[in-house]
């Protein structure tokens, strides 16, 4: 879903963005850096992300003023102090709830919340799946390192079974999430996954996610060089990237591999999903990705491929990337909204002096009798 | 209706309790009394005690739900120690109240729940109505049920729902012996039944059927007739009003009186939901109420909801208090306006639930890491709940920062007529949002103070040119960047203190009528009625007391250290093992003495009067 060329109409195509004041100029990536030093590790993956989100920010044509970022703790949520927007760097793991609070109270903001695998998954999951299930105007960054990095690398929640780690050197024992399944099984209506080291990529589906009207969830695959170097290796090597990507087109085949010589078609025993060499015999098989399907089924089964299970150990493998899901649910601060306003149409507006006298009331005179 | 009996005693003060299970309907015939009571004028406190579960086993003593009620011909400060009426509605009703009824009082009990089985669940080997063991008390018994359904024969009604309405044939019976007008409860029967006219009819029906009984049975000869409270009230117009409800409707008037949208961010807790409940209701005064997944999201949210320039408030009770304890540092940090509503129960942990304490004050003044002050506030009664709102929200706005306001069950359930203020009595708050750069170049510190009251400015989104950043890391002074310097977290850490030290708040008022008091008794929250009860014994009979009570509790009132150097002794009655006490200890350096109670209770008058009476004996006895 591409904005259109015409970015300053993007505003008024989209309900999503239909609320937030537009920019009286055009901007560019320079109005949305802050002052601030940026201070992540050199050779960090969120300066790849940081600057993907600069140069796209200005596309959507919104007032500066009226973009929020809410960050929780952890490496990616230093974010928010290095965009010139309004931002909030607060606790571990409650962005999700805070940025509810924020968009809810305010449609007329755009808001983000930008998370890692640790700060969303793990002490903050519960305030995920609850943003997502309410479907609140959100646009969720999800930055996922497999790796704790702030706190020097400890395993998370999307570490492989059997890591490593100073805090399990006989390797982890938990079996990972996967975000994206998570996500689906929580009822998210937009559910993407993007590649930090590909801008292009990166940056469309940002487009996407920013309007979709409802909670939006891009996991961000992001390399920590430092504690967990080479994670997603597979899917960047230009000796592999072709067969470990399933990029995912809404109307395409699903076709992957050197010149699409893989696709992914459907088990008619199972229903469930299989990649294969196509041939003339099978190409007509190959499925069609549908990212507005009703049924999350074949998204959930797509993103399966994602952590392979193999020997007991999830490993990044085969993994679809794009738009997953992209549905319509109605929206939980547009419904809040709309209950406001419904309520002032049956009752008028709040009469205090009324609400304070309730019903059972009564007047004592000057004699102090009623 | 009218009462045409042959005897009428006039009475000044009459506490009754009605008590049966849980589903008995005792806490709906407790408030029906009560309203119409208020409505005839007398003053009146009421208690309501009811178990966590919400339909315990029938019949079972931990299934007793009791409402207690003191009204009288003047102003009534406790809800009373010693019920001159028990409504029994079973066996377990009687059992678990009779402790507490002085001798000589009536008991009214519905026979046809004293069944062996009944009888042997609660323990009695004998039939107390019939083995003497109740010839201390005036007992009435009454086939409550039977007569109830036997009015009710012609209604349609199985004999499963007749006996449903055998609370309104109390309620009738208690009406027609005190006077009581009944069609206020007629006319709430029909709202409430609006779709189920037939139980309308029938409820109304038992109602007025108790009401003839009391008439015409030659066991309730006689009647009582309570004058109303002429002395107590002001003129002006009233209403009845619970703890709970007027710091709802305190929170609306804030809302108004600022400006702001209210933004409730709140997860299901006893004894605090209802403010959630009541808030829901007033959408159209652009209310947004939020049930959040857990406590800390139902902060989160209306931090959220603060940082985007809406009044945020999250409403909780001690555990919830705890669970949100992070995100109240956060706010302190981020320096933004947010209330804090605990209303505390019974701890630690679960506790009671539905039992009153005031053992959370040390969590509000301490419970965060690092030096995290915050301002706290307690309201004295069930109707001051109502001016604490806007007073915590005056502090809130005028300091950007969170507040707490400590309410307590016995406050948030207990209820007592209230004076309606007219709208333009109302203190008008000022948002002050920041618009404008705040800086010689143009540029716009968040952390840039006012001078006199230390407070940042408040700049919300939307507001072009004052983006900014902001969060729970360390902050420079001024320019709210990112900094770790030894000196400028030293600075910073004395600023927030020194803010929340110098919020105005009222000096505190001492009632000490012959100025030469040597004894002080202070009180903080719910203490107040109890305490100003058993003062005004003391005095009634010579003792030279006099009472302070604490509104205020972060920072103190400014003459606090004064007062208390003036009395020889301190007394601190509170519903802990000594919270205030300790703070003031520390603070003042004065040796005040303790009196706590942790029984999920508040303080009967009479054990302040005993205690009272004892202090004074001690300061004046001769030396040795």
């Amino acid at each position: 879903m591409p904005l259109p060329t015409d970015a300053a109409n993007a505003a008024d195509r989209y309900p999503a963005l239909g609320l937030i004041p537009k920019a009286a100029d055009p901007q560019t990536a320079k109005h949305f850096t802050s002052d601030q030093e940026v201070r992540w590790c050199p050779g960090c993956g969120d300066y790849a992300i940081l600057a993907a989100v600069k140069s796209f920010l200005p596309e959507l044509g919104l007032a500066r003023e009226n973009i929020c970022f809410v960050s929780g703790i952890g490496c990616s949520s230093r974010f928010p102090y290095y965009l010139n927007t309004y931002g909030m760097h607060s606790i571990h793991g409650r962005a999700p709830a805070i940025a509810t609070g924020l968009a809810t109270s305010r449609t007329d903001l755009s808001v983000w919340v930008v998370t890692g695998d640790g700060d969303a998954l793990s002490i903050g999951g519960n305030h995920l799946i609850h943003a997502l299930r309410r479907n609140v105007n959100l646009k969720i960054l999800l930055f996922n390192n497999r790796i704790y990095g702030l706190t020097k690398g400890q395993y998370s929640p999307t570490s492989e079974v059997g890591k490593v780690t100073k805090s399990t050197p006989m390797g982890s024992l938990d079996a990972p999430f996967n975000p994206l399944s998570l996500a689906i099984g929580a009822g998210a209506t937009f559910v993407a996954r993007t590649i930090d080291s590909d801008r292009k990529h990166l940056q469309s589906v940002l487009r996407a996610a920013a309007v979709h009207h409802g909670t939006a969830l891009v996991e961000i695959y992001q390399n920590c060089n430092i504690f967990n170097d080479g994670a997603f290796q597979l899917l960047k090597d230009p000796a592999t990237r072709d067969t470990a990507l399933i990029r995912l087109e809404h109307g395409r085949p699903v076709l992957f591999g050197a010149d699409g010589s893989h696709g992914v078609f459907r088990d008619a025993a199972t229903g469930g999903l299989f990649t294969a060499p196509v041939t003339d015999a099978n190409s007509a098989d190959v499925i069609v990705h549908d990212a507005h399907a009703g049924s999350p089924a074949t998204a959930f089964a797509l993103n399966l491929f994602a952590d392979r299970v193999g020997n007991g150990v999830a490993r990044v493998h085969q993994t679809p990337i794009g738009v997953l899901r992209s549905v319509r649910r109605p929206v939980f601060d547009t419904q809040m909204s709309d209950q406001l306003d419904a309520a002032r149409a049956q009752d008028g507006p709040g009469d205090l002096a009324a609400v304070l006298a309730g019903t059972d009331a009564w007047t004592v005179g000057e004699d102090g009798r009623p | 209706m009218t009462a045409h009996t042959e005897q009428v005693l006039r009475l000044d003060r009459v506490v009754i309790r009605f008590a049966g299970d849980s589903g008995d309907g005792i806490q709906l015939t407790g408030d029906r009394f009560t309203t119409a009571t208020a409505e005839f004028g007398n003053d009146l406190s009421t208690l309501p005690n009811f178990p966590a579960e919400i339909r315990a086993p029938a019949g079972t003593l931990p299934g007793v739900s009791s409402f207690q009620l003191h009204f009288a011909d003047h102003d009534v400060l406790t809800p009373g120690d010693e019920p001159d009426v028990l409504v029994a509605m079973n066996p377990a009703a009687l059992k678990a109240n009779l402790p507490d009824i002085s001798r000589g009082a009536e008991i009214i009990v519905n026979t046809d729940e004293f069944t062996k089985r009944a009888m042997a669940r609660v323990g009695y080997s004998a039939d107390p109505l019939q083995d003497g063991s109740l010839e201390a008390y005036s007992v009435h018994p009454v086939a409550l049920t039977t007569l109830t359904v036997e009015a009710l024969a012609g209604s349609g009604l199985a004999r499963k729902d007749a006996e449903r309405a055998k609370n309104m044939f109390a309620l009738g019976l208690l009406s027609w012996m005190y006077h009581r007008p009944t069609l206020g409860t007629e006319r709430f029967l029909l709202a409430k039944f609006a779709k189920t006219p037939e139980l309308a009819a029938a409820n109304i029906a038992a109602l007025k059927a108790g009401w003839n009984y009391g008439e015409t049975t030659e066991d309730f000869a006689v009647s009582y007739e309570i004058a109303p409270a002429t002395t107590a009230f002001a003129a002006g117009r009233y209403r009845n009003i619970s703890g709970n409800l007027a710091l709802s409707l305190g929170l609306l008037a804030a809302s108004q009186q600022s400006g702001l949208p209210l933004f409730l961010g709140s997860y299901p807790i006893t004894p605090a939901s209802d403010i959630l409940h009541e808030l829901s209701r007033h959408k159209n005064f652009g209310v947004r109420t939020f049930q959040a997944e857990d406590e800390i999201a139902a902060i989160g949210a209306a931090l959220g909801a603060a940082f985007g320039g809406a009044l945020g408030a999250t409403t909780t009770s001690g555990p919830g208090v705890a669970l949100k304890s992070e995100t109240i540092g956060l706010a302190v940090s981020l320096e933004l306006p947010l209330l804090i509503i605990g209303i505390q129960r019974g701890g630690p942990s679960t506790g009671l639930p539905t039992k009153t304490e005031q053992a959370d004050l040390l969590q509000a003044m301490y419970g965060r890491n690092g030096e995290s002050p915050v301002p706290v506030l307690a309201p004295a009664t069930a109707a001051e709940c109502f001016t604490a709102a806007l007073d915590a929200t005056r502090i809130a706005l005028t300091y950007r920062t969170p507040v707490f306001l400590l309410s307590d069950g016995y406050l948030a359930n207990g209820s007592e007529p209230w004076r309606i203020p007219g709208t333009a009595e109302l203190p008008v708050l000022r948002p002050d949002f920041a618009t404008e750069a705040n800086r010689p170049d143009g540029g716009f510190w968040p952390y840039q103070r006012d001078p006199e009251t230390l407070a940042r400015p408040w700049a919300v989104p939307g507001t072009p040119g004052l983006e900014h950043r902001v969060g729970g890391i360390e902050k420079q002074d001024g320019t709210g960047n990112i900094s770790y310097d030894p000196a400028n977290h030293e600075r910073m850490v004395r600023i927030r203190q020194a803010k929340i030290d110098g919020v105005a708040v009222p000096d505190l008022a001492v009632d000490d009528p012959t100025g030469n008091a040597r004894l002080l008794v202070l009180g903080w929250g719910s203490t107040y009625g109890p305490i100003a009860a058993g003062v005004r014994q003391v005095r009634s009979t010579g003792g030279r007391v006099a009472q302070a009570h604490l509104r205020h509790l972060n920072p103190f009132p400014a003459n606090l250290g004064h007062v208390l150097a003036g009395y020889e002794r301190v007394l601190v009655p509170e519903l802990n093992l000594g919270q205030l006490a300790h703070l003031i200890r520390a603070k003042y350096l004065v040796d005040a003495r303790s009196l706590t109670q942790v029984s999920g209770l508040p303080f009967t008058a009479r054990q302040l009067t005993d205690v009272l009476t004892v202090q004074l004996e001690a300061l004046h006895a001769p030396a040795h």
